[in-house]
């Protein structure tokens, strides 16, 4: 019951939205927003860790076919819903600092998007699975289409089309897994989508060998790991700034969590043959995203660079197949995602206040904003990966995950870290340090309203960095049954 | 059969309507008399009836679902038509006696058990069309496009026409179920060539009925130049019943001849994805892409004749009524928004939508929704149409087929997009006012949208039915 309040209630209120006008409809946002994540929360208090999934919700959808909305949480869904819940609010407070049109669809349009990820999260249907995944993307193609920059028709295009071909090969692969089941218990229905169905299916190596691509076609674009990720910094540099931290923050989570729970289970023959490349793939787009970021002169696409070289790491810790590498993986989605919102945040900041997100044109903007720098610095180091941070605990644990496939992927992963400090703190020192430009004597430091924004993300940061173990805990039997299911 | 008797009745009814001179109780009472027919239709459901006139036409749960599907697209299309009572249309009163009467034809050919039956349907369902899609009597295009659908569509007719004489000439009979037994048990095997060249008349003259490639050259012409109003109906009513007459001739009277007919339906299939979504990609006129897409989806259905694999029931003929009725919705609720933006800023280009987020966010809205149903995008009952017909044919062993659609139908992605692009990523145009929309239009198009989602989210109360 809850799980079902947990999904319709940002729907519920998105559908209002479209009555609702200027202030009240900034309230009813946000305040919906609040209740979900109070929700969400209370769920997390009220949570036993164990391996199988609790608030569950079964719904018969399509009998003929067998197919259930079935819903459910374990600690690895918890998280992430924890995640969206936390971050949506705190999304839709910077979207009320612009200027735009039609802010009440823009605010409706962000719900909807948040009940697709919470069914994203907690599915347990593979064909639900499916239909949250696309409920997912509609939103964020129009608000990144309607509300975007100057080139954002082209990108937005490219981006659709690269996240359906993928999902469609998903839709696929699971097509072809549904196939393969046989009735569930009690039902009239010859096959079961369930998610428990696929993990019983006993699928020939040769079988898994290309299923594993289909699947992971549509994780692959969404992460983006490396070569499926053109369409990424285009993207995050045109979708508006809330869009922005929606996509970096929580749609690409959909890929990492994606693959933790459709495709380790589902076909632990096809990972364990295509594990290798699929690593080396991933530390290429670290080194790939790093170098690139170093060459950036546009802050958005720096961070946009930043992160595809992070979910670089996050993708080889998952596939080195180990409890510390998934573990570090679940951490790191918490920090990345806390740390990239605060980077778009704090860059778009800068962007309302210059006029410009170009770096030669930036500089010396530290002495009148001394707060905006601290907090800046903060998100920065988080994202260097410094110790006390959020970011120190999920790179550690994924490096040593990946470390224990291989020292010597390990080793070329572990580069991240020393890339991610040059080319982020060589930014912040052009950005806020340096030579004054035409900016250091007029630019105002951050509002009250702006903090509200930071301080709860910079909080976060420290708790993860502090005490990460009141995280770990609550994901920690549900790697390890992932784990065991993969390792079978 | 009551259906087919009151359609008859109220298209006559509705032709001494006309001597009121009053357009204004025209649309309101044709919507009346559907409704009554809707309700008849609806009442046959589960009912064992006799057959009728000798055996030759039948009405079980295929027809009555079939029938439910032609009549509720017809209802929601109706207050379209709403610019011909305005604009004091003097021939309105006959316009919707033909669109009766050829609602007639597509019961007739969703219910025969006869290929005369399904002959006396088709003429009947083609010649109305053939007179509406020249309505607009002062406009060239209207005029081209009744003359290249008479002449192709008689042309067509003729060779359908031909295959049942030879098919008749074959086996002794028009029944479809002694249809049957003669194909899979010949009696004079000399004769089989003149069976097999039958078949592939009907399947060609059929083929063009449903626009599948390669008969489907005419529809983006006469699609365009027909008045939008009818080229609605055609892509819906048309398409829905030519494709349940097709299901049931492959499926009750051909099964032994599937042999046959299956490459060829499967090649026609695999054609018609490729050439209606290829095409459809190419356009940068609104009507014509829905045209083209009118043809793709065609090819879709073309799937589930594949995987029906000559039975009526089951699976892949429920899948089919569901992608029936999803796909009509749609194409209404696209052909209602293009009509009411087409008559008011006369641009039926993609640029004529633009900014139409802006001007009307409701008719943009339901455009979105229709064009991601037709997309085949969750939340829409696109996508479960598509769901259903594919898993169907994987079911039966069609992989090849089956990915060959879902490529297609990223291509199709591709072209759907383009309206939602220009309603909202376009600026409107500096003189743009919003577009007129009266009550009843506002609500069906409401009712449209609704009915899609609805579709997408609990597909169950109509999924898998038959």
């Amino acid at each position: 019951m809850l799980t079902a309040v947990l999904l319709f209630l940002p729907l519920a209120a998105a559908l209002l939205l479209l009555f609702v006008k200027g202030a009240a409809a900034r309230a009813l946002a946000f305040g919906a927003s609040l209740v979900e994540f109070a929700l969400a929360a209370f769920v997390a208090f009220d949570f036993k860790a164990h391996g199988s999934a609790a608030y569950n919700l079964d719904y018969n959808w399509i009998p003929s076919a067998g197919i259930n909305f079935h819903l459910g949480l374990d600690g690895l869904s918890l998280l992430l819903v924890l995640l969206t819940t936390f971050l949506v609010p705190l999304i839709l407070l910077s979207a009320f600092k612009r200027d735009f049109d039609n802010p009440s669809t823009f605010y409706a349009l962000v719900l909807f998007m948040q009940t697709g990820l919470i069914g994203v999260f907690t599915s347990l249907d593979a064909f639900l699975f499916y239909f949250f995944w696309e409920v997912a993307l509609i939103p964020i193609y129009f608000l990144a289409g309607a509300w975007g920059g100057e080139r954002r028709v082209a990108v937005t295009l490219k981006f659709f089309l690269y996240t359906v071909v993928g999902s469609l090969l998903m839709l696929a692969g699971f097509v072809y897994l549904y196939l393969q089941t046989g009735p569930a218990a009690g039902s009239l229905a010859q096959h079961s989508s369930e998610l428990t169905a696929f993990y019983n299916l006993k699928l020939s190596a040769s079988e898994q060998s290309w299923l594993f691509w289909l699947i992971f076609a549509a994780f692959a674009v969404k992460m983006p790991i490396f070569p499926f990720h053109t369409w990424q910094p285009d993207t995050y540099t045109e979708a508006p700034a809330p869009a922005t931290m929606l996509l970096s923050g929580i749609m690409l989570k959909m890929g990492i969590y994606g693959t933790m729970r459709w495709l380790l289970p589902v076909v632990p023959l096809g990972v364990s043959q295509w594990q290798k490349p699929v690593i080396v793939l991933s530390v290429i787009g670290i080194i790939y995203g790093a170098i690139i970021a170093i060459r950036q002169r546009d802050v958005k696409r720096l961070i946009a660079y930043s992160s595809l070289s992070h979910v670089g790491l996050m993708a080889a810790g998952v596939f080195s197949l180990t409890q510390i590498g998934l573990q570090g993986a679940v951490i790191q989605m918490l920090a990345h995602g806390v740390n990239v919102v605060g980077m778009f945040f704090i860059a778009d900041a800068i962007e309302r206040r210059t006029g410009t997100r170009f770096i030669p044109d930036l500089g010396g903007l530290t002495r009148r904003t001394p707060i905006l720098s601290v907090c800046f610095l903060v998100m920065l180091l988080s994202t260097v990966a410094l110790p006390l941070t959020g970011g120190f605990v999920g790179e550690f644990l994924l490096l040593a995950g990946v470390y224990q496939y291989n020292a010597w992927v390990g080793a070329v992963a572990g580069l991240t870290i020393i890339f991610s400090a040059v080319y982020l703190l060589r930014m912040f020192q052009r950005v806020m340090l340096g030579p004054d430009s035409s900016f250091s004597e007029t630019i105002t430091d951050l509002t009250g309203g702006e903090l509200l924004i930071l301080v709860p993300l910079i909080a976060l940061v420290f708790w993860l960095g502090l005490f990460p173990g009141s995280f770990l805990h609550i994901s920690e039997p549900a790697v390890t049954n992932i784990l065991a299911l993969v390792g079978r | 059969m009551t259906s087919i008797i009151l359609l008859s009745v109220f298209g006559i009814l509705n032709l001494f309507l006309g001597f009121l001179r009053s357009n204004k109780v025209l649309l309101p009472g044709a919507m009346l008399l559907l409704l009554a027919v809707f309700g008849a239709n609806y009442a046959d459901w589960n009912v064992v009836h006799a057959p009728y006139f000798n055996n030759m036409l039948v009405v079980d749960n295929y027809t009555v679902a079939f029938t439910g599907i032609v009549l509720l697209t017809t209802i929601l299309l109706l207050p379209f038509s709403r610019s011909y009572v305005t604009s004091g249309e003097p021939n309105l009163a006959e316009y919707y006696a033909l669109l009766l009467f050829s609602l007639v034809g597509a019961i007739m050919m969703i219910g025969y058990d006869h290929l005369l039956m399904l002959f006396v349907g088709i003429e009947i369902l083609s010649i109305s069309m053939y007179v509406l899609a020249g309505s607009s009597k002062r406009d060239s295009r209207s005029n081209e496009a009744a003359l290249k659908y008479f002449l192709m569509g008689a042309f067509a007719t003729g060779i359908l026409l031909f295959g049942i004489a030879l098919l008749y000439g074959a086996t002794g009979t028009f029944a479809l179920s002694q249809l049957a037994t003669a194909v899979a048990a010949p009696a004079n095997a000399s004769l089989q060539p003149m069976l097999y060249i039958g078949i592939l008349m009907m399947i060609i003259g059929i083929g063009f009925k449903v626009s599948a490639a390669p008969f489907h050259f005419w529809t983006p012409d006469v699609y365009e130049g027909t008045p939008t109003f009818f080229t609605a109906f055609m892509s819906t009513v048309v398409k829905t019943a030519g494709f349940a007459a097709f299901l049931k001739l492959l499926a009750v009277a051909l099964p032994a001849a599937q042999g046959f007919w299956m490459p060829t339906i499967q090649a026609m299939c695999a054609l018609t994805l490729l050439l209606g979504n290829v095409g459809a990609a190419a356009q940068s006129n609104t009507k014509r892409m829905l045209a083209y897409s009118s043809v793709s989806h065609a090819g879709y259905l073309l799937i589930g004749l594949v995987a029906s694999k000559g039975i009526l029931t089951g699976d892949a003929a429920s899948a089919i009524f569901f992608y029936s009725l999803a796909y009509s919705i749609a194409t209404v609720a696209a052909f209602g928004v293009l009509k009411l933006v087409t008559d008011h800023r006369q641009n039926d280009s993609y640029a004529g939508l633009n900014g139409l987020g802006k001007t009307n966010p409701l008719l943009a809205f339901v455009m979105t929704v229709a064009m991601l149903s037709l997309a085949g995008i969750p939340l829409t009952g696109g996508f479960f149409g598509k769901f259903f017909l594919l898993a169907a044919a994987v079911g039966q062993g069609y992989i090849g087929l089956v990915v060959f659609a879902v490529i297609m139908s990223m291509v199709g992605l591709y072209y759907y997009l383009r309206p939602l692009i220009a309603m909202y990523m376009q600026p409107a145009p500096d003189d743009a006012t919003s577009v007129p929309v009266d009550g009843i239009q506002a609500v069906t198009l409401v009712v449209l949208a609704v009915l899609t989602i609805v579709l997408g989210i609990a597909p169950g109360f109509v999924s898998g039915i038959l």
